[in-house]
C-alpha cells in the first residue's frame, strides 16, 4: 500500500479553483520533489494535506496508509504521521519552546494510545537532537520561535520533524529566506531523517535545494496540475530551460 | 413612579434587614451610630445602577435586584461543608484565617504561636473594643459608594491583622471566604490590615464555595495601609460558586518609598465586582497591579480600580487580561489621576481582551487625568479573537483544539501572572487559572 495517494484532488479557496485534478502517490522511503512557478499550487497542496481550513476540496481522495486523510482533523493526521515544515513558522510569544515540544509531542503520543514521556527522558531526547542541529539551550527556554533568524525557525521545524518521528514530511519551501549555510544546516538536518520507513516530500521553486536534498522524484506543477513527472535530472533541466515550457502546456 | 415604587420595596426589605440583623452586628454607642448612617447613606441611593458612572457596565439593578438576608452564624453541618471546600483549595506554607458564611472560624483557622510582630484579632472583637482610632480607620471607606455604605452598615466579621513597625512576615496570610451554601444569603466582611514602617507582608484572599452551594452574597471589603519603606504582596483569588455574587471593595494607602505588588483574578461567581482605590501618600512609592479575568457561561466580572498620584515620585504599572467565552462579559475601569503637585509620576496602564465567542463581550475603560505637566503616562487597550494562524500551527502539531486554545490563553494570561513577584503565589495563580482551563473541558 503506497504510504500517500493523492487522487484526482480538486480544491477551491473561496470561489477559485487551485487544484484542478491533481494526484501524487508516495511510498515509503521515497523522497520527491514538488517543483513549480509561483501560483501553481505547490503550498495549497501542503496545506491541504496538513489540514489547514480554508480550502475547500470539491473532489477527489487523499489517502494516508489507506485512510481517509481528508476526513481527519489536523492534530489527527499529526498523531497519524503527517508532518508539515511551515514556510514561515508562526511565533507564539508566551509558550516556551520546551512546553510546546512536550505537549505536542504527548497530545501525539496519547491520540495513538501510548504512554507519555518522562520529563528526563524527553529532555535527554531534545537535547541530543538539538545538538545536532547546532540548536543552543537558550533557544529551547524562549517562546516559540521568538526572535529566531529565519534559519534558526527552519532548524526548529526540523528539531519538532526529528523529535515526532512522522512518517511523511512535507517541507514547504525550506529554503526560502535561508542563506547558503543555514541551508546546508537545514538540509543535513533533513538527509539524517531519512529512512526506508520514512517519507519525504519537498517543495520548492528552486533547483538549488535539491543539491543537498537529494529527491527520488521530481513532479512539476503548473496551474494546479503535476504536468511532469521524473527522475532527479528533471531538476536540472528545468535549472536550464526554465517553466515557461510547462505553463505553455498546462 | 414605577422607579420609585421598585426602589421602596427593596429598601423596605433591606431595612428590615438591618433592623433583624441588629443583634448581631458587633458594636454599640459610635460603631452603632455609624452603621446607622452609612445605611442611611445606602438606602438614599439604593443599588448602583447603569447611570452611575462607576457602575455604567455593572448594573446591580439588573443584575442582582436584591440583597439576600444576613447568612445564619454556621452551624455544625455548614462547618463541616466549609471544612471540606478547605482541603481543596489549602495552600502550603501560609497562616490559614477562614471566615465560613461570613464569620471567623477559629477551627479551621491557625491563630496559635504568633509571631511577636504580627497581632491578628477578628473585627467582631475590634469593633467591640473601645479602640476609637482603630474604629475610625476601620470606617475609613466612604459612603460615597452605596455598596461600600451597605457593607460598611452590615459588617459582621473579619480580620483585623497588624504588622509592627520593622516585620518581615516570613510566613504569607491566607484570608479564605467560604460560602457553605446552607441557604441562599448574604455575608458582610471587612478586614484590615496594617503593614508597620520597613515591615514586609504577605496576603492571600480566596473566596470559595463548599459543594453543591446556591446563589450567595458575598459583600467585602478591605482596608490596608502601607507604612514608610514597607511592602506588600498580595493575591485575590475569586474562585466562588456559579451563581454567587462577589461585591468587593478595597481602599489602600501607601506611604512614602513603598512597595505594593498585588494581583487580582476572577474565574470563578455570577456577578461580580472588584473596586480598589489605591492612594500614594508618600513620595518614592511604587505599585503593580494586574489582574486576570478568566469567564464563560454567562459570567460578569468587573474590576475597577483608581490609583490616585497625589504625590511625586511614584511609579505605577497594571496589566490586565480578560479571556471571554460564551456569553460572558468582562469589564476592566482603569483611572489614574496624577494630581498637581505629583510632578515625576510614572504611570502606565496595559488592558487586553480575548474574545473566544460572537457573544463575549469586553469593556475596557481606561481614564487618565493628569494635572501635572512633567510626567510620564500611558494606557493601552486592545480587544481580539485567538490567532487562527498559530491556532493551526499548533493543531498541525498535535494539539486538539482545546489543548491549543488553553496554550494560547495561558501564553495570553501569562504575562499579567508572571508579574506576580512571590514564587510561591504566582504557582497559586497559574493552578486557579489551570482549574478554569480544566473546567473547559
Amino acid at each position: 500500500m503506497p504510504l500517500l495517494e493523492v487522487k484526482n484532488l480538486q480544491v477551491r479557496v473561496e470561489e477559485r479553483e487551485i487544484l484542478h485534478g491533481l494526484s501524487l502517490t508516495v511510498n515509503k522511503g521515497e523522497v520527491h520533489a514538488i517543483m513549480g512557478p509561483n501560483g501553481s499550487g505547490k503550498s495549497t497542496l501542503s496545506h491541504v494535506i496538513a489540514g489547514k481550513p480554508g480550502y475547500e476540496v470539491t473532489g477527489g481522495e487523499i489517502l494516508f496508509k489507506g485512510e481517509d486523510l481528508l476526513g481527519m482533523a489536523p492534530d489527527e493526521r499529526a498523531a497519524k504521521g503527517v508532518f508539515l515544515a511551515f514556510q514561515y513558522p508562526v511565533e507564539i510569544p508566551g509558550v516556551a519552546t520546551m512546553t510546546f515540544l512536550r505537549t505536542a509531542l504527548n497530545a501525539q503520543r496519547k491520540a495513538r494510545g501510548e504512554s507519555e514521556f518522562s520529563t528526563p527522558d524527553f529532555l535527554k531526547k531534545v537535547r541530543s537532537v538539538a545538538a545536532s542541529l547546532n540548536i543552543p539551550q537558550d533557544m529551547l527556554r524562549r517562546g516559540v520561535n521568538v526572535g529566531f533568524s529565519g534559519g534558526e525557525k527552519k532548524r526548529n521545524e526540523i528539531l519538532q520533524m526529528a523529535l515526532f518521528e512522522p512518517s511523511l514530511c512535507i517541507l514547504d519551501e525550506m529554503d526560502s529566506g535561508l542563506d547558503i549555510d543555514a541551508l546546508r544546516v537545514a538540509a543535513d538536518g533533513v538527509n539524517a531523517l531519512r529512512s526506508p520507513e520514512r517519507a519525504m516530500v519537498v517543495i520548492t521553486h528552486y533547483q538549488r535545494l535539491l543539491n543537498y536534498i537529494v529527491p527520488d522524484f521530481v513532479h512539476v506543477m503548473s496551474k494546479g496540475r503535476v504536468v511532469k513527472s521524473g527522475g532527479k535530472e528533471l531538476a536540472l533541466e528545468l535549472e536550464a530551460s526554465g517553466y515557461a515550457q510547462f505553463e505553455d502546456a498546462a | 413612579m414605577n422607579v420609585a415604587l421598585a426602589k421602596t420595596e427593596t429598601g423596605r426589605m433591606l431595612n428590615d434587614i438591618f433592623a433583624i440583623a441588629g443583634d448581631r452586628l458587633p458594636g454599640t454607642g459610635k460603631v452603632a451610630d455609624r452603621r446607622r448612617q452609612a445605611f442611611d447613606a445606602y438606602e438614599r441611593a439604593g443599588l448602583p445602577h447603569r447611570r452611575i458612572e462607576d457602575w455604567k457596565y455593572t448594573d446591580l439593578r439588573v443584575l442582582m435586584r436584591d440583597v439576600l438576608p444576613l447568612a445564619a452564624a454556621p452551624d455544625a453541618a455548614a462547618m463541616k461543608r466549609a471544612a471540606a471546600a478547605l482541603k481543596l483549595h489549602a495552600i502550603e506554607g501560609v497562616r490559614r484565617l477562614v471566615l465560613v458564611d461570613g464569620v471567623f472560624a477559629p477551627k479551621l483557622s491557625e491563630t496559635a504561636d504568633l509571631e511577636k510582630s504580627l497581632g491578628i484579632r477578628t473585627l467582631r472583637e475590634a469593633l467591640e473594643a473601645g479602640d476609637t482610632a482603630l474604629h475610625a480607620l476601620l470606617f475609613a471607606p466612604e459612603n460615597s459608594d452605596s455598596m461600600v455604605a451597605l457593607n460598611s452598615a452590615m459588617m459582621t466579621d473579619g480580620l483585623v491583622i497588624e504588622v509592627a513597625d520593622g516585620a518581615v512576615l516570613a510566613t504569607p496570610l491566607h484570608i479564605v471566604h467560604i460560602a457553605s451554601g446552607a441557604a441562599p444569603a448574604a455575608m458582610f466582611t471587612r478586614s484590615l490590615l496594617k503593614v508597620g514602617n520597613a515591615a514586609a507582608a504577605t496576603l492571600v484572599e480566596s473566596y470559595i464555595a463548599a459543594g453543591g452551594a446556591k446563589a450567595y452574597q458575598v459583600h467585602d471589603s478591605l482596608v490596608v495601609s502601607i507604612g514608610d519603606g514597607a511592602r506588600l504582596d498580595h493575591v485575590r483569588l475569586i474562585e466562588d460558586g456559579r451563581e454567587a455574587f462577589n461585591i468587593s471593595s478595597a481602599v489602600l494607602r501607601l506611604g512614602a518609598h513603598a512597595h505594593f505588588n498585588t494581583f487580582g483574578m476572577t474565574s470563578g461567581a455570577s456577578v461580580s465586582r472588584y473596586q480598589a482605590v489605591i492612594a500614594f501618600a508618600g513620595e518614592g512609592s511604587k505599585v503593580e497591579t494586574n489582574g486576570v479575568n478568566l469567564l464563560n457561561g454567562r459570567q460578569h466580572a468587573d474590576t475597577t480600580l483608581f490609583l490616585d498620584h497625589a504625590v511625586p515620585n511614584c511609579a505605577s504599572r497594571e496589566i490586565f487580561r480578560a479571556v471571554v467565552e460564551d456569553r460572558g462579559h468582562s469589564v476592566f475601569q482603569g483611572r489614574i489621576i496624577v494630581r498637581p503637585k505629583a510632578q515625576k509620576t510614572d504611570a502606565k496602564m496595559m488592558t487586553r481582551a480575548l474574545l473566544l465567542s460572537d457573544e463575549a463581550e469586553a469593556d475596557n475603560k481606561p481614564e487618565l487625568e493628569i494635572f501635572a505637566d512633567d510626567v510620564t503616562c500611558g494606557h493601552g487597550a486592545t480587544t481580539g479573537a485567538l490567532d487562527q494562524s498559530l491556532l493551526f500551527y499548533l493543531r498541525a502539531r498535535g494539539l486538539s483544539e482545546k489543548e491549543a486554545q488553553a496554550l494560547l490563553i495561558q501564553a495570553f494570561v501569562g504575562e499579567a501572572i508572571e508579574s506576580i513577584a512571590n514564587d510561591a503565589l504566582r504557582e497559586l495563580a497559574i493552578s486557579a487559572a489551570q482549574r478554569w482551563l480544566a473546567a473547559r473541558g
